[in-house]
């Protein structure tokens, strides 16, 4: 299985680098930035390995436009989205999206149970939208599976903004005003079952819930899809013991705008809730590398940093140093390829990053 | 290896993140401190008015025993500590290992906490200024002149956000449970020895132990403490204190800019107080937010800077076991070096000049390979402008201004602890008008020599309890 998936990764390297550095069907981007390489995409990458040949990519590049330049020509005059990552301030960096995010969502689906997120059921997100993609993509997974879904907006950027000012009152408070129309939405018999959102707000959503009398599994809902903001080890156990109980499914993700979304190795008594995420390989991978050389992967349970891969009909991302770090998993029955298991924020810039705002 | 849980209203809870706490010196992992999370200090923080409510179910007479008790089991017990136990002599030796204060000035800490203990009843006779302290528990009492009093707790717990570095402030949260207040702790993450060490005292000595929790953990833990709890103690930087000063809930305790003023009337004798300022300087490895960081005087000024620096300028690191071992360690990397920079910044300004370099040999910042040091510094300011003639760091280090006694009071800024020695009536009354000093001494006294009986740092009794009007009769018409 791992080898067929490889060979399998490996076509799919070569299917993407022809697309992408066609003439007829590549990005202004890459056409252009392959001027500057000292190979030729189109005829020295051969396999997955060869893209260690790219420099790193440098996701500064996605801030600011034209963001046509990113469009493969392939796909120019199709509607197009763009969504910006993160939650941070300034000239945000920016994604032009088409079908991606609900192939991306649609995959993810097919990974959820459907006793825990039942068919035709329906949703609540809450979490970032505005032009975050998980509005969108979560919307589009319930549709995809028959349900309808409901929306409870945050702008983190206006959270990052009052934390960095140390506004924590009002912090607090929008942070009720969020929990405040969950608490309505619930309320106002929509027949919900399944759910996205953030630990921090999982946590405030059952807290409110446990203070009215009530909690998670008596609002109705029996899956959660839980992500955006650092998921441990500690609180998906917290959250299965002590915020949710033993009726409540909950699936920890990993992922980002560039990526789409790594799925989380079924919850496994054995490991203690050890979380292993898996790229949606081949579309996109991650790699856990060398601190010191990129190229290097590191040997099995060894700590590196997280290097990102995508390769879709709309991206091509040949190698990006995430802002996280991690340890290097064996291939699991259920995703035959390498995983990455303690993501936490890379040590050397964690100190100076906001995370975990919402 | 020592292993250490949470602590969650007295149950250990074993957590998978953990983290090691090393000796500064040389790596070695000394324990494995279990990490909150802060869904944890959340979901326990609903549970708080337990705390209260159990302490109250003891007398306030009795909660005083029990601190006495429990000096006696922290200054001599071996007492539990995680998967193992501690002697007195152990603490101080990990203490040390972990903070980078010798270990002298560890186990003079725990006399001073141990004092405090003992003398819980004076300090709170004296704190609550004689209150008949079941007024407290029940909420409302007449005084012996029949005066009838009410005091309301703002909060069931107290949280406390703690220092690494310090082990000292430990004294100022030993008054929270005789006063019937619960306690949440959140060590920090080099010593974690003494809130675990004393909660095992006052658990033995008779404290319920639902009544406190300990929640090592990273700095969203500290932020949910200061977040969920109504009343916070919380030690840190001039950034942290800028934060929560508009903050009625959070008492932030940081640098003192604590100072020694000479008055014109006795300036000229200088020499007497030379000993009270060296070691208001120096003592505790200067350290403490109330060793002084300032001496102001109106003239010998550059006599005076040369006579401390002469005193403490030639003194270095020694051994954590020397039992004189005179400065602490610091511990965090860089620290002392960025310390150092400032420093050397700060002498570039007009009229700056420092005093010691000439009495030691060798660099002010000694750079060892897991720690570092930074010798006693004192610097000249020819007047009150440059930004070294109110600064302060962690370690024996004081600026001499240069300073007309009358400009003195507008220019001294934020000040915990002034010293002033003068028997000037007039200035002495403008002193004790001075809202920007917090404890004032007028005389030869050092401004690190503590008087228990007096508030601390803002009084905890004001801090956790609200005096309100309450009648459960008609008033007398008037």
């Amino acid at each position: 299985m791992v080898k067929q998936n490889q060979e399998a990764l490996d076509a799919h390297t070569r299917e993407s680098v022809q697309w992408h550095f066609n003439p007829e069907t590549g990005s202004p981007y890459w056409l252009e930035k392959a001027k500057s390489f000292d190979f030729d995409p189109l005829t020295d990458v051969s396999c997955f390995e060869d893209l260690n040949k790219f420099p790193l990519f440098e996701d500064d590049e996605l801030r600011g436009g034209p963001l046509d330049r990113w469009i493969p020509k392939a796909l120019l005059g199709k509607p197009t989205y763009v969504f910006e990552t993160g939650g941070t301030t300034g000239i945000p960096k920016s994604r032009v999206v088409i079908d991606d995010f609900r192939i991306d969502y649609e995959n993810f689906s097919d990974t959820l149970p459907d006793e825990s997120f039942p068919k035709g059921s329906n949703w609540l997100m809450l979490g970032p939208s505005g032009p975050r993609r998980l509005r969108l993509a979560v919307e589009h997974m319930a549709q995809y599976r028959g349900g309808i879904s409901f929306c409870v907006d945050l702008d983190p950027r206006w959270v990052v903004k009052l934390i960095k000012k140390g506004k924590i009152d009002e912090v607090k408070e929008y942070s009720a005003h969020v929990i405040d129309q969950a608490m309505a939405i619930l309320g106002a018999g929509h027949k919900i079952k399944c759910m996205f959102t953030t630990p921090k707000l999982l946590e405030a959503l059952a807290m409110r819930l446990m203070d009215e009398g009530s909690s998670i599994e008596e609002a109705g809902i029996t899956g959660i899809f839980c992500g955006g903001t650092e998921f441990t080890q500690q609180w998906y156990r917290f959250a299965r013991e002590e915020l949710l109980g033993e009726n409540v499914y909950i699936t920890p993700t990993y992922g980002n705008t560039l990526m789409g979304l790594a799925c989380g190795k079924p919850f496994d008594p054995a490991d203690d809730y050890k979380i292993t995420y898996y790229a949606p390989q081949p579309r996109a991978a991650i790699r856990v590398v060398d601190f010191d050389d990129h190229t290097k992967v590191v040997p099995y349970g060894e700590t590196g940093r997280v290097k990102l891969f995508t390769m879709t009909k709309e991206l091509f991302i040949p190698g990006f140093l995430e802002r996280d770090e991690g340890e290097r998993e064996k291939p699991h029955p259920k995703y035959p390829w390498d995983g990455v298991s303690g993501v936490r924020p890379f040590h050397k810039i964690a100190s100076s990053t906001t995370v975990g705002v919402y | 290896m020592l292993e250490i849980p949470v602590i969650r209203w007295g149950k250990p809870y074993e957590s998978f993140d953990q983290q090691e706490v090393v000796h500064f010196e040389t790596g070695e992992p000394l324990a494995k401190v279990h990490q909150a999370n802060a869904g944890l200090v959340k979901m326990d923080m609903r549970k708080a008015q337990r705390a209260r409510d159990l302490l109250r179910e003891i007398p306030i007479s009795k909660l005083l025993e029990i601190c006495k008790k429990a000096a006696d089991l922290y200054m001599t017990a071996e007492l539990p500590l995680g998967n193992g136990t501690q002697t007195p002599k152990e603490f101080c030796r990990i203490q040390s290992a972990s903070t980078g204060m010798p270990e002298w000035m560890c186990a003079g800490n725990m006399k001073k906490v141990a004092f405090v203990l003992e003398h819980m009843d004076e300090i709170l006779d004296s704190l609550t200024r004689g209150l008949p302290l079941d007024i407290l528990t029940r909420g409302y009492g007449k005084e012996e002149r029949g005066v009838m009093m009410s005091y309301q707790a703002n909060s069931p717990v107290l949280g406390l956000v703690l220092p690494s570095n310090s082990p000292g402030v430990h004294t100022l949260w030993m008054p929270i449970l005789p006063m019937q207040i619960g306690l949440v702790l959140k060590p920090g993450s080099s010593e974690p020895w003494t809130p675990y060490r004393m909660t095992e005292a006052f658990c033995q000595a008779g404290i319920p132990r639902e009544c406190i929790s300990v929640y090592p953990g990273p700095h969203d833990v500290g932020s949910t403490v200061t977040e969920l709890c109504q009343r916070v103690m919380l030690f840190g930087g001039q950034q942290t204190i800028d934060k929560y000063k508009a903050n009625p809930n959070v008492q932030a305790h940081g640098p003192g800019f604590s100072k020694i003023l000479l008055g014109d009337d006795v300036v000229d004798r200088w020499e007497d107080y030379l000993d009270l300022m060296v070691d208001s300087i120096y003592q505790n490895g200067g350290r403490s937010c109330i060793n002084a960081s300032g001496v102001w005087a109106s003239r010998h000024t550059e006599a005076i800077a040369d006579a401390i620096a002469k005193r403490i300028g030639p003194v270095g690191p020694t051994s954590m076991t020397d039992p004189e071992a005179p400065l602490a360690a610091f511990t965090m990397t860089g620290a002392a070096k960025a310390m150092h920079t400032q420093i050397e910044e700060g002498l570039k300004e007009p009229g700056v000049t420092e005093v010691t370099a000439k009495y030691r040999d060798g660099e002010r910042l000694i750079e060892m390979e897991r720690c570092d040091y930074l010798r006693p510094t004192i610097v000249h300011c020819a007047s009150t402008d440059p930004a070294l003639a109110n600064t302060e760091y962690m370690f024996p280090m004081a600026s001499v201004v240069q300073c007309e006694q009358k400009d003195m009071l507008k220019k001294i800024g934020p000040t915990l602890v002034c010293t002033a020695i003068t028997e000037d009536q007039q200035w002495s009354q403008q002193l004790l008008d001075a809202t920007n000093i917090d404890r004032l001494n007028i005389g030869a006294v050092k401004t690190n020599a503590l008087n228990w009986l007096q508030p601390h740092e803002g009084n905890i009794v004001e801090f956790l309890y609200r005096a309100r009007a309450f009648q459960n009769e008609t008033p007398a018409a008037h």
